[in-house]
């Protein structure tokens, strides 16, 4: 079953939900295919995330898993999520998904993902 | 057992559809996902099968048993498509692969020979297969799309039809019923507004064919474009209606084998009506399969069909209607669809939901991007009916909505 009570707990009670006026980087994702929208705000010190904070809306899935990610990131170094794969994101949600699902699931790793890409590429000196 | 209002038997019909017997997560299947395909019935499967164990052959190129048989059979299920929607004859019926292929078969041929500035009127309620050709052959040539404007019950805004038909006008093309709204446009009269102006009238008949009697002459129609996969046919075939005229006049759209006369190292002369538009094998297992499903419609009679997916609709958006929290999308006058969201839950989890409950039905934008932008909205769930569907099914479906409301707590 999808819908277990984690994924509905943290769709309706989202963790970190909100924006960050000096974040180091944030960046936004969309998904056209389903109108699922994420924005996430990192502050970044000495390589390490030190905050996170995320927007959004979407379906449960969508939202499930950006709520997850920001508890599990914090604190975690750069070099560390760059390895983040998509199995971490299947395991972290522990749900079976569709092919057609997962691009719900993976919306918060890419955001998360190109987020840190433009961080380094841009921002970083 | 199955109480409804309707004259058809429906048992009887359900038993024709092999796939109804399915169970899905459990569950007895219901399918309320026919506006993107319809299921097929055990006549179109057998005659596919049919032709392929005894007659399988390559049509007007052999002369053998088989060849002619095949040749008569594909040929023949122009004929039985010419007089499911009143056309003078099998000439005007081309086949094509599905309702995408006929409409870019017209835009393309048709633009070709359009000037700068010239102008196509579409609507904000079409979908990308009869939106996105236009927008990128305006784009490469240099024309001007129009969009006709939906009022806020979802139907055509008789002042923006006004607006975007005039003299500039060459093409106007516009969806028979919405996929989304179920909206029934009045083509018969925008024809004539069309005609008027002297700009053709292109129709997407995709949701209009299967669903209802149609009268490509009353109508008016210069062009009619529909898919045999949403009308108890197979995939890979679809229907071009064209006017005579106008199909001897245009250029091919694909060039090959069998749409030619005669080929010779300087020109070629091209094949009569309609083969000078079937380029190529055709797919010919589904055009026989088609006229099958045709005979099916037939022998039921169209106006039966419609009769009981008015009954089917009404009855689902007058129980969708008593959930509290249900949002429904479209006019009250509708074809077999009924788009609707739960609160402000996503679609997709609407959807997600009813799956686990054996009910299948769509979510998402539908292939209209624009109108979802119009309606304000991400992606709705859409709920829609064929005649093998049930009262009871729609019982089914809306407990199956219940439970998403239960699942997610509103
Ligand atoms: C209104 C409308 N037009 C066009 C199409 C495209 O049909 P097809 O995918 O068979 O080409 C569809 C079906 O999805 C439709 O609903």
């Amino acid at each position: 079953m999808m819908y277990q009570e984690n994924i509905l707990d943290h769709y309706k009670s989202p963790r970190n939900f909100g924006k960050i006026d000096k974040a180091s980087v944030h960046h936004h994702e969309y998904n056209p295919l389903c109108g699922d929208e994420i924005e996430m705000f990192l502050v970044i010190e000495d390589k390490k995330i030190v905050d996170v904070k995320f927007n959004g809306h979407g379906c449960a899935i969508s939202q499930a898993s950006a709520s997850m990610l920001t508890e599990q990131i914090k604190g975690k170094s750069v070099e560390e999520l760059k390895k983040l794969t998509k199995e971490n994101i299947l395991e972290m949600l522990g749900i079976p998904l569709s092919p057609v699902r997962l691009k719900c699931a993976l919306l918060s790793l890419d955001t998360l993902k190109n987020s840190i890409l433009i961080y380094e590429k841009y921002i970083e000196r | 057992m199955l109480s409804t209002k309707t004259i058809l038997d429906i048992e009887s019909i359900r038993k024709d559809f092999p796939i109804l017997q399915r169970r899905v997560h459990g569950k007895p299947l219901v399918y309320f996902d026919n506006a993107a395909t319809s299921q097929k019935p055990k006549q179109v499967i057998e005659a596919m099968e049919f032709y392929y164990k005894n007659y399988n052959a390559n049509i007007h190129r052999s002369i053998h048993e088989l060849g002619e048989e095949a040749t008569a059979k594909f040929e023949e299920a122009h004929g039985k498509i010419a007089d499911f929607i009143k056309a003078d004859s099998y000439q005007n019926i081309i086949f094509t692969k599905n309702t995408t292929e006929s409409l870019n078969l017209v835009a393309y041929s048709l633009t070709a020979g359009l000037k700068k500035g010239d102008e196509i009127a579409v609507s904000q309620m079409e979908h990308h297969s009869n939106f996105v050709p236009w927008q990128q052959l305006a784009k490469q040539r240099g024309l001007k799309l129009k969009f006709i404007k939906i009022d806020d019950e979802g139907k055509l805004d008789g002042e923006s039809i006004r607006e975007n038909i005039t003299k500039k006008t060459k093409i106007v093309s516009l969806t028979h019923v919405s996929n989304v709204l179920g909206t029934i446009n009045p083509i018969g009269e925008i024809a004539k507004i069309a005609h008027e102006n002297d700009a053709l009238m292109v129709v997407d008949g995709a949701q209009a064919a299967p669903h209802m009697p149609i009268d490509v002459k009353k109508l008016d129609a210069d062009f009619y474009a529909f898919s045999g996969h949403k009308m108890l046919g197979p995939t890979g075939i679809g229907v071009l209606y064209g006017k005579k005229e106008l199909l001897e006049s245009m250029q091919p759209f694909l060039y090959g084998g069998e749409m030619i006369r005669e080929v010779t190292f300087d020109g070629t002369s091209f094949n009569e009506l309609p083969w000078k538009f079937e380029a190529g094998t055709m797919n010919i297992a589904e055009g026989v399969g088609l006229g099958v499903a045709i005979d099916y419609l037939t022998k039921i009679g169209m106006n039966h069909v419609q009769g009981r997916d008015k009954e089917l609709v009404s009855y689902a958006v007058e129980k969708l209607s008593e959930v509290d929290g249900v949002t429904i999308y479209g006019p009250k006058e509708r074809g077999a669809v009924v788009s609707f969201n739960v609160d402000n839950i996503h679609a997709h989890d609407v959807a997600q939901i009813l799956d686990s409950e054996g009910v299948a039905i769509r979510a998402g934008h539908h292939c209209c991007m624009p109108l979802m932008s119009v309606l304000k909205v991400p992606a709705t769930a859409r709920a829609s009916f064929y005649l093998y569907n049930t009262e009871q099914e729609i019982d089914a479906f809306i407990n199956g909505i219940h439970k998403v409301k239960n699942v997610f707590g509103v």
